[in-house]
């Protein structure tokens, strides 16, 4: 057992006078080292305000071109420099395109097997008509996932630009909405009762069949986003709330992602590790066919259509 | 097949799930969701890369049904799964470590978006670091130039937001420079994913047929990752944008965001051109001038700065040009002394900032050298720190900078050619990093009357005490037991060709 040493004892070490030096309670150069103080240097109010303006003036003499010769040259030496530098670029360009393999040549290195692989046994193995669905779902599937997420990875980030959270700036966004535009429309909301409902339908109809015409996810999503963005823009943003404010756009949007991460996952894993896929494959040109198809379709579909009305109300209002 | 291999697989997925659920969570909620996510992939990394160890060799996952052409794939190795575990451990020190300031610098109503944006900002650096598919890696690289704006511009003022245009310009110029030569490159090769792609450059040179379309892509994408990784004459974006966004956002970016870039640009290197072909032009030759260029340009910029903040972010352009130096050597040793400087650099850099922030707070929130006199007496810990992270960016042994220093200049002797203007510039740049980083060690530890300003101890804030004894540790541990870190690039680098 060590010996426990005495307080006075203890004192002495380095290591107490480190744990007090640690625990900030002594400095080690109080009454060690002469101490002087800095002068503070208080600037008065008008001198601060005196000395921005000097500096500013004084900026304002360099930059000025008329005054300073050598900004002058720098300009011209500037914008010599940027067109030289376009050219150059734009002949470097055109003449490697001009070296890349000719357009529509069927020897082309594009034409291998893996486009042959697409569209030859692309209906066998996705059960999609739609080639490109097939293809963007199926085969590069967790490409697309990012893709989706791009789009809302972008929302998250006009929210944090344009979101109003404070009720005052709320007010007042309301109150300029309708400036420059007559207040509840009789044409355009006589279009927009007609339009509405067919363009929703269209929407729909897009997405739903994205497996078995040109289409999908996100043409059928941005159809449907246009289609909100009428009705706002015909009835007003009390109206929308009826059916579709904040609260509703949070948990589509959530659910669209997590349904379709929770697909994806269960693609990879079964993939990769060899085990039987459940989704099943249907009959190609059936409308429940061709797998995990329609169902990303549908979750890329709302996705999409939250996101493009998420931008319209963001900027025109900075809230849902 | 081991369960092990889903690992990677079920990280990417992880981070993207995270995100996605909290944007719908409050804000205490998120941080709680993104420190466990940042925990679980810790592990994750931490068994990867025990695996690949034990395993000796990298491995493959087919993301879906279809193997490799048709279908995604990512790949992981030694290399890979390292990266991985170091950038979830630095994500979660400077998360923490700048947790406080987040509370005070961003609106409430926001906060969870924070972590909506690092949750997916960390699953686009581990796509970056696991892809095997060039589409794959652009895909991502939109999701990180996205995230890392937001990053910036959260923090809402002025100068925060035009850093946030400035970095979105110059980074979409990037994007657009890299999805062309990935354009090209797909027109000449017809693939997408990167060993094949490989092939068929081997074959195209052996042809020499499209040699001109293939160094011109090759260009396209070295540029375009240059400029969003800051090398030298791009670094115009990069004060502002470390200088004045909150400082959790500054230490991420600049040890997190621009070494995904430079581990995708050694992806590209190694696996999608091949090393020799990418060592035969003249490319190697321009990045290792910048590289040298930055060294110094960076440093002097840095000398001349009188905003504690911009110092550090201008030290950055000098550290980015030693890694592009190491490049440029066209060597396996320059090659394993950039990545052990990436991993150094990340480590550094981000406990440079999260312990100025300390020093900042104790000196009335200001940034400039005269008001940060004496500020390590005020706050012992981040004082302290921040000395750890000087004389290891200086280069000093036992810390991580020396590592990387040594194997930079071992790299440089053995290749002939570059040997003397490399040697050379890695000592003025070394002499102009001391005079910087010394100066600010001396300035904080001058004794002045301390009365005027508060004085943080450890029970003020313990979490960033905690950080910062973490951070230093993590540097010794790099800068002490170097060598297996080593091994385990050489070997990573080995099985990457």
């Amino acid at each position: 057992m060590s010996k426990l040493k005495s307080r006075e004892e203890y004192e002495k070490t380095s290591a107490f006078r480190f744990f007090r030096w640690l625990s900030g309670s002594k400095d080690p150069y109080v009454g060690e080292v002469e101490m002087q103080v800095q002068e503070e240097t208080v600037l008065p109010h008008e001198t601060i305000i005196d000395r921005m303006h000097e500096a500013e003036m004084r900026r304002d003499k360099v930059y000025d071109e008329e005054q300073n010769k050598l900004a002058r040259i720098f300009h011209i030496i500037y914008v010599a420099m940027a067109i030289v530098f376009c050219i150059t670029l734009v002949g470097v360009l055109l003449v490697t395109v001009s070296c890349l393999p000719p357009d529509g040549n069927a020897s082309n290195p594009v034409n291998n097997v893996v486009s042959g692989r697409y569209i030859e046994q692309g209906l066998q193995e996705t059960g999609a008509l739609n080639i490109v669905s097939g293809m963007i779902l199926t085969y590069r599937a967790f490409d697309t996932f990012g893709e989706t997420n791009v789009l809302f990875i972008a929302t998250c980030c006009v929210m944090i630009m344009l979101m109003v959270d404070d009720a005052i700036l709320k007010k007042q966004a309301a109150m300029n909405d309708r400036r420059f535009e007559p207040k509840n429309d009789t044409i355009l909301q006589g279009v927009a009762f007609v339009l509405c409902p067919i363009i929703f339908i269209f929407g729909i109809y897009i997405i739903l069949n994205g497996h078995l015409s040109p289409g999908g996810g996100f043409s059928g999503g941005s159809i449907m986003g246009a289609g909100l963005i009428l009705y706002v823009a015909a009835y007003g943003f009390k109206k929308t709330q009826r059916f579709f404010d904040e609260h509703i756009y949070k948990i589509a949007k959530i659910t669209a992602l997590c349904m379709y991460g929770l697909i994806g996952t269960y693609f990879y894993m079964t993939g990769a590790n060899g085990i039987e896929n459940h989704i099943p494959l249907g009959i190609p040109g059936h409308i429940l066919s061709s797998g995990i198809i329609l169902p990303i379709n549908i979750c890329v579909g709302l996705e999409v259509a939250c996101t493009m009305y998420a931008f319209y109300a963001l900027f025109r209002r900075g809230g849902l | 097949m081991d369960f092990v291999r889903n690992f990677p697989c079920i990280s990417i997925m992880l981070c993207l799930f995270a995100g996605i659920i909290s944007s719908g969570l409050r804000d205490k909620a998120a941080m709680w969701v993104n420190a466990a996510l940042l925990t679980i992939n810790t592990v994750l990394s931490a068994y990867t890369l025990i695996y690949t160890l034990t395993l000796g060799d990298s491995f493959v996952y087919v993301m879906g049904k279809f193997p490799a052409p048709w279908g995604n794939e990512i790949r992981a190795g030694v290399l890979e799964a390292l990266m991985a575990l170091f950038f979830c451990i630095i994500m979660l020190l400077s998360l923490f470590g700048g947790r406080h300031k987040l509370i005070e610098t961003i609106e409430e109503d926001k906060l969870h978006l924070y972590y909506v944006l690092t949750d997916l900002l960390l699953s686009s650096l581990l796509a970056l670091v696991y892809t095997n598919d060039m589409f794959t890696a652009y895909v991502f690289v939109e999701i990180n130039t996205i995230s890392a704006c937001g990053l910036i511009m959260i923090r809402q003022n002025g100068r925060t937001i035009e850093a946030a245009v400035r970095y979105m310009i110059m980074s979409l110029l990037g994007s657009g420079l890299l999805l062309l030569g990935l354009c090209m490159l797909y027109d000449l090769t017809g693939h997408l994913l990167m060993s094949n792609i490989k092939e068929s450059v081997a074959l195209i040179v052996a042809d020499g047929d499209y040699v001109i379309p293939l160094i011109v892509s090759i260009v396209l994408m070295s540029v375009g990752l240059c400029i969003k990784s800051a090398l030298f004459p791009f670094h115009a974006w990069l004060p502002d944008a470390y200088g004045y966004s909150t400082i959790s956002s500054a230490a991420i970016l600049s040890s997190l965001v621009s070494k995904g870039y430079i581990f995708l640009l050694i992806k590209i290197i190694y696996r999608v051109i091949g090393f020799d072909v990418y060592g035969d032009t003249r490319i190697i030759d321009m990045l290792f001038l910048f590289g040298l260029m930055g060294m110094i340009f960076g440093s002097t910029s840095a000398i001349k700065e009188n905003d504690i903040r911009r110092m550090i972010a201008f030290s950055s352009v000098a550290q980015i040009g030693y890694i592009y130096m190491g490049f440029g050597m066209g060597t396996q040793a320059g090659m394993t002394a950039s990545i052990f400087h990436i991993l150094s650099h990340a480590a550094t850099k981000s406990l440079l900032f999260i312990a100025a922030v300390g020093l900042m707070d104790v000196s009335g929130g200001s940034r400039t050298f005269i008001e940060l006199t004496g500020s390590g007496y005020r706050n012992k810990w981040a004082g302290v720190t921040f000395t750890v992270g000087s004389l290891a960016m200086v280069g000093v042994p036992l810390f991580s900078g020396f590592i990387s220093k040594l194997l930079f200049s071992q790299a440089a002797v053995q290749n002939h050619a570059k040997m003397l203007p490399a040697l050379i510039v890695l000592g003025i740049s070394t002499i102009l990093n001391a005079i910087y980083f010394m100066k600010t060690v001396i300035r904080i530890y001058t004794p002045i009357d301390n009365s005027v300003y508060t004085v943080t101890t450890f029970k003020d804030m313990p979490v960033y005490a905690i950080v910062l004894l973490a951070f230093i540790i993590l540097n010794v541990i790099l800068g002490i037991s170097s060598q297996p870190v080593v091994d385990m690039i050489q070997q990573g680098l080995a099985t990457f060709a």
